[in-house]
This record gives C-alpha cells, sequence and structure tokens, in this order.
C-alpha cells in the first residue's frame, strides 16, 4: 500500500510540472512586454531595462522557467502588479472562503446526491424516480451563479433567513460563519449533487441487479443493509469519480458564485486580475487551482484501491 | 496494383447498407439515428422545437424583437404588460428584445467555442491515436494536464492575455474544450484504425492521408457529436459566466450573461429581473443535454435494443415489460 502510494506521488510530478509549464507559458504568451506594463505609466527607458534585468524576463525562457519553478516551490509565487504584496499572501488571504465554499458545496452534493441517487435506483422507473431524474437534469442545466442569485433574492432578501452576502470566517463567530455558507453551498453543490444523483442512480441499478445482491436478499438481510452497505460499496468506485470531478466543477463555479455572494475569494482575485492584466496572481491562482484538482485526482485514485482491492 | 478509383470500394461501402437493405424492417424513418435524437421521445421533441425556436427567435431578431435592445424609451423596472411581454429593466430597456438579441450572442458564442474545440481537438486526437507512441504520449499527457484545470479558471487566464469580449473569451472557452475532444476522438481512432475496411484501404495502396480522412474520420464522429451537443449546454453556461464576471461580453452589448449581471445588481429592487435570463440559460442547456443522452441512447446499440424491447413489452402488457427490462 505505501509503496504504491509513494509511485503514485512520484508519476504526479511530471504532471505538476507540466501543469506548471503550461501556467507560466500562458503569461509568457500574453502580448505587450511584462517590463514596461510593471514599470507603469511614465517611466524612463533606464527605468524599464533596469526591471527587466531585476524580473529577468531578458534570459532565455527556459531559464526563466527555472528560476519561477525554484522560487515557487520556494514559496515565492512573484509580486502583484496591482497592489504591491506578494501574491502567495493574496492567495493565502483569499483561499479559506473559497475553501470553505467548496467544501459546503460538496456537503450539499454527497448528501443530497447520494440520497437522490439511492432512492431512484431503488425506484427505478416509479414515479419518485421520474421526479428525481427530471430534477437532476433540471439542476445540472441551471448555472450555479443564476441558482445563487434567485436563492438570495428569495431567502435572504424576500424571507430574511440568510444573509444575502458576505463570508465570516469560522474562528470569529462559527453560527454566522455557517449561516454565510448556507446559500452559496446550496447554489454550487446543486448542480454537482445532480451530476452523483444521476451517475450514482445508473451503478446503483446494475448493483442491485447483480448476483451478489440477490444472495444478501436471498439470506434474508434487511434491504436497508443491502442498499446502504453493501451495493453502495459495489458502486463506490464511480462514485468517488464523480464526486472527485466536482472539486474541479466547483473551484471553478465558485469564481462566479462568489461574484453573486460578494465574498472575497480566490475566484474574485483572478477576475479582478485578469482585468487588470495582473499576470502574476492570474498565474499564482491558475497554478495553485490546478495543484488542487491534482491532488484531488490523487486522492480520488487511491482511494479505488481502498474500496476495490482488485485494483492495483 | 489497382489505382484508388478502381479500388472495389463500393462493395465495402455497399456492403453494410446491402446487409441493412435485406434486413427486415418495420419503419425505417423511425430507426434513423437522427430520428430517434431529435424526435425520438416526448422529451427530445420537447427540446428540438425549443432549440429551434429559439435560433429562429435569434435568427430573425430585428423581426421578432419588436424593440431596439438599447433603446432606453420606457419606463424602469416596468412589469410584464402587452406592450412589454417579459416587461423593462433597469433602464426602462425591453426585456423580451434584450433577450432575443442576448441569444443570438450567447448561441454565438457556444458555437465559436464549440467549433474551435473541435477544429483544435479533432486533428489533435486524430494524430494522437493515428500516429501512436510518443506523439501519442505527449499530445495526450498535455491533454490531461489542461483537463486538470478547473475549465472557468484557465478561461478567464487566457482571456487576461486575450482581452475580453466575445470572440476572446470564446476562444479561451474552446481551447479548454479541446481537450476532451481530442481524448474522445484518439479513443475512438484506436479502435477504428484496427477495423477490417482500414486494412483493406491500407492493401489497395491508399494513401495515409487519405485513408484517414476517409475511412476513418468518418467513423470516428459518433462519440464526438454526442460530446459536442454537451459541450453546446456548456458553452452557453461559460459565455454567461465569463460575461456575468465582466470578461465576456461587454455591457450594454446583450447577452445571457450580461443580462445577468445587470439583473443581479438590482436584484433588491426588481427581483423578478433574474428570471428571464437565468431560464432562458437553463432551458438552453436542458435542451442540449436532452438531445445528447438521447443521442447516446440512439447511437449505442445495447441502449437503443433495450428500447426497442420495452416498446414491444409495452404491447405485450405489464408481466412482459418487467421481464424484458434488463436492469434498464
Amino acid at each position: 500500500m505505501t509503496r504504491m502510494l509513494v509511485g503514485r506521488v512520484l508519476t504526479l510530478i511530471p504532471t505538476m510540472l507540466l501543469a506548471s509549464f503550461g501556467v507560466f507559458l500562458l503569461v509568457q504568451l500574453a502580448p505587450g512586454d511584462p517590463a514596461i506594463a510593471m514599470a507603469g505609466e511614465g517611466a524612463t527607458t533606464a527605468q524599464i531595462e533596469a526591471i527587466r534585468e531585476q524580473q529577468g524576463f531578458d534570459q532565455p525562457i527556459l531559464v526563466q522557467y527555472w528560476h519561477w519553478l525554484t522560487n515557487a516551490l520556494h514559496g515565492d509565487l512573484g509580486t502583484s502588479i496591482t497592489s504591491g504584496t506578494s501574491v502567495v499572501s493574496e492567495i493565502s488571504r483569499t483561499l479559506p472562503p473559497t475553501l470553505a465554499m467548496v467544501i459546503g458545496a460538496m456537503v450539499v452534493a454527497i448528501t443530497l446526491g447520494v440520497s437522490a441517487g439511492v432512492v431512484s435506483a431503488r425506484r427505478a422507473n416509479q414515479p419518485v424516480d421520474t421526479v428525481i431524474t427530471s430534477a437532476s437534469a433540471a439542476g445540472a442545466a441551471m448555472p450555479s451563479f443564476w441558482l445563487g442569485l434567485v436563492l438570495v433574492s428569495v431567502f435572504a432578501l424576500n424571507l430574511g433567513w440568510f444573509p444575502a452576502t458576505g463570508f465570516v470566517g469560522f474562528t470569529t463567530d462559527p453560527w454566522l460563519a455557517v449561516q454565510h455558507l448556507v446559500l452559496p453551498a446550496i447554489a454550487l453543490g446543486v448542480a454537482g449533487a445532480a451530476e452523483i444523483a444521476r451517475q450514482l442512480r445508473a451503478v446503483l441499478i446494475e448493483t442491485l441487479a447483480s448476483d451478489h445482491v440477490r444472495t444478501l436478499r436471498a439470506k434474508g438481510l434487511a434491504e436497508r443493509q443491502v442498499v446502504w452497505r453493501h451495493a453502495l460499496k459495489g458502486a463506490a468506485v464511480p462514485l468517488m469519480t464523480v464526486i472527485g470531478l466536482q472539486v474541479s466543477r466547483f473551484l471553478g463555479a465558485t469564481v462566479v458564485v462568489e461574484a453573486v455572494f460578494g465574498i472575497a475569494g480566490v475566484g474574485t482575485l483572478v477576475v479582478g486580475a485578469a482585468q487588470n492584466k495582473d499576470y502574476p496572481v492570474v498565474e499564482g491562482v491558475v497554478l495553485v487551482m490546478a495543484f488542487m484538482v491534482i491532488l484531488t485526482n490523487f486522492v480520488v485514485d487511491a482511494s479505488y484501491r481502498i474500496f476495490d482491492p482488485r485494483i492495483r | 496494383m489497382m489505382t484508388d478509383n478502381q479500388t472495389p470500394t463500393p462493395i465495402i461501402a455497399a456492403t453494410p447498407e446491402a446487409a441493412l437493405a435485406s434486413r427486415p424492417r418495420r419503419s425505417r424513418r423511425h430507426d434513423s439515428v437522427v430520428y430517434q435524437c431529435l424526435w425520438g421521445d416526448t422529451r427530445s421533441r420537447l427540446a428540438t422545437c425549443f432549440l429551434i425556436l429559439l435560433a429562429g427567435l435569434a435568427v430573425l431578431a430585428p423581426l421578432t424583437a419588436r424593440y431596439s435592445p438599447s433603446a432606453q424609451d420606457f419606463e424602469p423596472f416596468g412589469g410584464i404588460s402587452w406592450q412589454h411581454w417579459l416587461g423593462t429593466d433597469d433602464l426602462g430597456r425591453d426585456v423580451w428584445a434584450r433577450l432575443i438579441y442576448g441569444a443570438r450572442a450567447s448561441l454565438t458564442a457556444a458555437f465559436i467555442a464549440v467549433s474551435l474545440a473541435l477544429a483544435i481537438g479533432v486533428p489533435v486526437g486524430l494524430v494522437a491515436g493515428l500516429r501512436g507512441g510518443w506523439v501519442d504520449t505527449v499530445l495526450m499527457r498535455i491533454a490531461d494536464t489542461l483537463l486538470s484545470f478547473p475549465g472557468i479558471v484557465i478561461a478567464i487566464g487566457i482571456t487576461a492575455i486575450l482581452g475580453p469580449g466575445l470572440v476572446h473569451s470564446m476562444t479561451a472557452v474552446g481551447i479548454v474544450f479541446s481537450p476532451s475532444i481530442a481524448r474522445v476522438t484518439r479513443g475512438q481512432v484506436l479502435v477504428v484504425k484496427e477495423r477490417v475496411y482500414v486494412d483493406a484501404a491500407v492493401t489497395f495502396g491508399s494513401p495515409g492521408w487519405r485513408i484517414a480522412l476517409r475511412h476513418i474520420v468518418p467513423n470516428c464522429m459518433q462519440p464526438v457529436i454526442i460530446q459536442t451537443t454537451f459541450m453546446l449546454g456548456l458553452a452557453v453556461i461559460a459565455e454567461a459566466s465569463l460575461s456575468f464576471v465582466g470578461l465576456g461580453v461587454q455591457y450594454p452589448d446583450p447577452s445571457f450573461g450580461v443580462m445577468l449581471q445587470r439583473a443581479a445588481q438590482f436584484v433588491s429592487i426588481n427581483p423578478m429581473g433574474v428570471y428571464p435570463p437565468g431560464l432562458a440559460i437553463a432551458l438552453t442547456v436542458l435542451a442540449f443535454n436532452t438531445l445528447g443522452d438521447s443521442l447516446r441512447d440512439a447511437l449505442d446499440p445495447v441502449a437503443s435494443t433495450r428500447r426497442r424491447l420495452k416498446g414491444s413489452s409495452r404491447r405485450l402488457g405489464r408481466r412482459g415489460a418487467r421481464r424484458a427490462r434488463p436492469g434498464a
């Protein structure tokens, strides 16, 4: 097991290197001279030259990449052009709200998605199933930020059950934090729940028709045990795959959902940076998000081996 | 050695058709994939009707919109009335007119993104699948790396470089979508290139490019078309998302995303404003997804057999239906 994990971690390295090189290239492809952009308006030629030399823009691209990579590994992703603070501190400031939203959305997606999937698989082709299937088709088609807007207008502005905007850290006030998180988590999570329900339904129907489930039923095991303990375990590998895919989806969707709820997360950071052509910040955020997705894929991959010992 | 013109391709090409023709068939029209996909059941019929309606309204926008999308000569936040079918927005513009012109922009955006994804993805997948070896490894590694980024974030990154706007943002989305097209194409090429008719073409001395374009590409397209259909829906959401954060279509030009952004700013004054563009997005995406689903079913031999069994067992009565449903 440990050896397998070490092996998997080693295969992560080329992917991460390639991802980081992709991010690096992305910014290199940007039109215009970064030195001029950094120097700002009204800079003299000497100042621009100084920046070019200081930032190493005059060196070959692979050398520049090497510098950037070694700096990144030391936790230095450069400095934001607009705010002048380090990219790492910008990201660590904005990451907690985004992660809280993603985790909240995961909770919503998994609880809602798994229960809906189980119910509709057990009652396949019955009215309940039709309702759930239609609802998940609708859930998958709704843009999460629009759902967020609808939730804000109904539950925050009209009914006043939840705060409309903002984010409160868990350390400041846990209860208030949860209240602020409910609507964003639902807005993000519903699309994921729809996808999970849909996939789980398909897999579970097959599992429930399989021989080992028939044996379990024949020996008189309670249906609840059959479904929740045995059939769900058989469906764990595809289920984990879908859940893993949702992490990437949520990380992407937070970018827009944050705008709806006025939460200053990584998404808001990257959108602002994109509008101001603040390339180091864009670079840093894309890199961090890619690593989070790669890590999630790794965890999902490792979990296959726990749920299904046949996979080596 | 026979030249290409004399190759007995008619025999090879004709064989499946001949086989189809000799097969006893109930109704050819109802069995065709296109028919199944677009008109097979109630849901796909609704989806087809909706998309035709939307496209028709969008193409004929100057006739169907009734007002100019930028005309501000009405009362702001006017309710639904005979003059204004969906009311008016914050600047007193007709929401129906903006929705129709917005559909134009959003559908155009979706087609730009998906066409670009196909233009990049299909050749890359074809080369990777045909060449194999290190070319395949490198191309697919790059595709996988691109797939490991959350799509919208990398699209924002690319838009940051290209600058905002409909074409730029959708170019970014097209680039983001292309690796999954490449993956699907490659997977299919690996299957198709082992088929007997490809071996036959090789034996006849057809040049490689000709085999690729005439025999492999057309036979690889089914899963790509399915993927494309779902992608059109994803692209509509991508346009809306990027326009919503101000990187896509630029205000005051209408698009679904721009309308939502504007409505979001006034959601406390006019909560109904978020519904027309939001529902338009949701229904468009739902329609594309529905067509994708039914296309997948129509092209999947197992699913279509199952459906046929289900259809015939319905005639047999309920007991038959239960037996004939192999874990549907």
